[in-house]
């Protein structure tokens, strides 16, 4: 895994720019507007960010909100409430799958 | 890697240097009723080193003789040096703007129960640590039930008038980042604060929004976690040249409790007073060669530079 996820990498996040600088900048820029507090406070979107991060499983991401987080104020009892929110949407949008594994049996089972 | 001094030879093509000496920074104990986790100097109530009499007489003497414009009063937490109030009055004698750094709590000890009514006839500024707004931060930092403990302080010197437009008391609160990362904007800071603290009745002045120094307990901590490379990286990736003009080092000079001078609070800690060119104690101050000094800087002076800057 080392290869592959090294956590150096966070901070070189800009060189992903090099090649399409006005690309990179478009989407530092939408990232950046979409954090900033609007009519969702930057705590409400730290959360969000850490809860979509255990969701997709991004090991920067989860660095990056778990500090935004503690920036807040949060501790290691809301950090865990979240992530166990992301997980448990996670859990429940594999399990009505379910219905769709239903779906095909009926329609090809005698 | 390359030093601090190296980094700032390059930004201002030659080493950091004083600019004047318009502030007398005065550490007048390690002393403290709390034991704050991110506490540079790892004060705490076990701490016996203080300021005596004699080493503040030799500093008012400075201060009357050569005009110091601002006497800025730290520790420890200032008010358990038992000569804290002789210090503020002779400095305002002088004719110096005086600030009083504190934790708050330790203004509802009962020996300290007339010393709000005191600074506000004195007109001493107060620069209070609060370090964050969320309690359960704050209480993690430094010990269960202080927040609730500063918010009543905080109350009590609004009710003097402290941090009240038109009544010239000044309240200025310190934040601090609740672990190894670096503050936020000041700014946003700022209105968190204003906003949060409003709903619970309390005004202020303004924010500063300081860095935790890679020193003292907080470096303990720092080691024990393995994070101090870490940290110490984050901080150098941060290093913002713009800070150097306004770097607290160029302004003042800091005298330990036994009367030695330092470039600041921080050098106290390794130990490291002011180049040598220059008298090293109160009783030799003279504020021609010090406004000209170099100033003595290590790998801890990255944490100044960092970002917005902390100093
Ligand atoms: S640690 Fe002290 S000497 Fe170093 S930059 Fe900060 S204020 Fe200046």
């Amino acid at each position: 895994m080392a290869d592959y996820y090294n956590s150096d990498d966070l901070e070189r996040f800009g060189e992903v720019g090099k090649h399409k600088p006005e690309l990179f900048r478009k989407f530092m820029d939408w990232y950046q507007a979409s954090l900033e507090a609007g009519a969702l406070t930057k705590r409400e979107k730290a959360l969000i960010g850490l809860g979509v991060a255990h969701a997709i499983q991004c090991p920067y991401c989860i660095d990056a909100f778990t500090r935004e987080c503690i920036a807040e104020g949060m501790d290691m009892e809301h950090i865990t409430e979240a992530v166990h929110t992301a997980s448990a949407v996670r859990g429940g949008a594999a399990l009505i799958h379910g219905l769709q594994a239903g779906n095909t049996a009926e329609k090809i089972l005698l | 890697m390359r030093s601090f001094d190296d980094t700032v030879r390059e930004a201002l093509g030659g080493p950091l240097t004083a600019a004047d000496v318009a502030i007398l920074q005065l550490n007048i104990g390690y002393v403290c009723n709390l034991r704050c986790k991110h506490c540079h100097l790892s004060a705490g109530p076990d701490r016996g080193e203080r300021m005596s009499l004699e080493v503040m007489d030799e500093a008012l003497r400075a201060v009357s003789r050569y005009g110091i414009r601002t006497v800025d009063i730290t520790g420890g937490a200032p008010e358990l040096n038992p000569y804290l109030r002789h210090l503020v009055a002779g400095a305002r004698a002088a004719g110096s703007h005086v600030i009083v750094r504190t934790n708050l709590t330790v203004l509802l000890e009962p020996a300290m129960a007339d010393l709000p009514e005191f600074y506000r006839d004195q007109g001493v500024e107060v620069v209070a640590s609060l370090p964050h707004v969320v309690g359960a931060s704050v209480d993690r930092v430094r010990g269960g039930g202080t927040f609730e403990k500063s918010l009543s302080v905080l109350r009590r010197l609004n009710s003097l008038g402290y941090g009240k437009e038109g009544t010239g008391l000044v309240l200025n609160l310190v934040y601090n980042p609740p672990g190894a990362i670096l503050p936020g904007p000041q700014r946003e800071l700022e209105d968190r604060y204003r906003r949060e603290l409003a709903a619970r009745g309390i005004v202020f002045d303004g924010l500063f929004a300081f860095a935790n120094m890679a020193l003292g307990r907080f470096r303990e901590f720092l080691v024990r976690s393995r994070g101090l490379e870490s940290y110490l990286a984050q901080v150098r990736r941060a290093f913002n040249a713009a800070t150097l003009e306004g770097l607290m080092c160029r302004h003042l000079v800091s005298v330990r409790w036994d009367g030695t001078l330092f470039d600041c609070d921080f050098n106290q800690v390794p130990g490291l007073p002011v180049d040598e060119a220059c008298p090293r104690h109160i009783t030799a101050f003279d504020p021609g060669r010090l406004a000209r000094r170099r100033i003595v800087t290590d790998e801890h002076c990255f944490v100044c530079t960092a970002g917005a800057g902390t100093s």
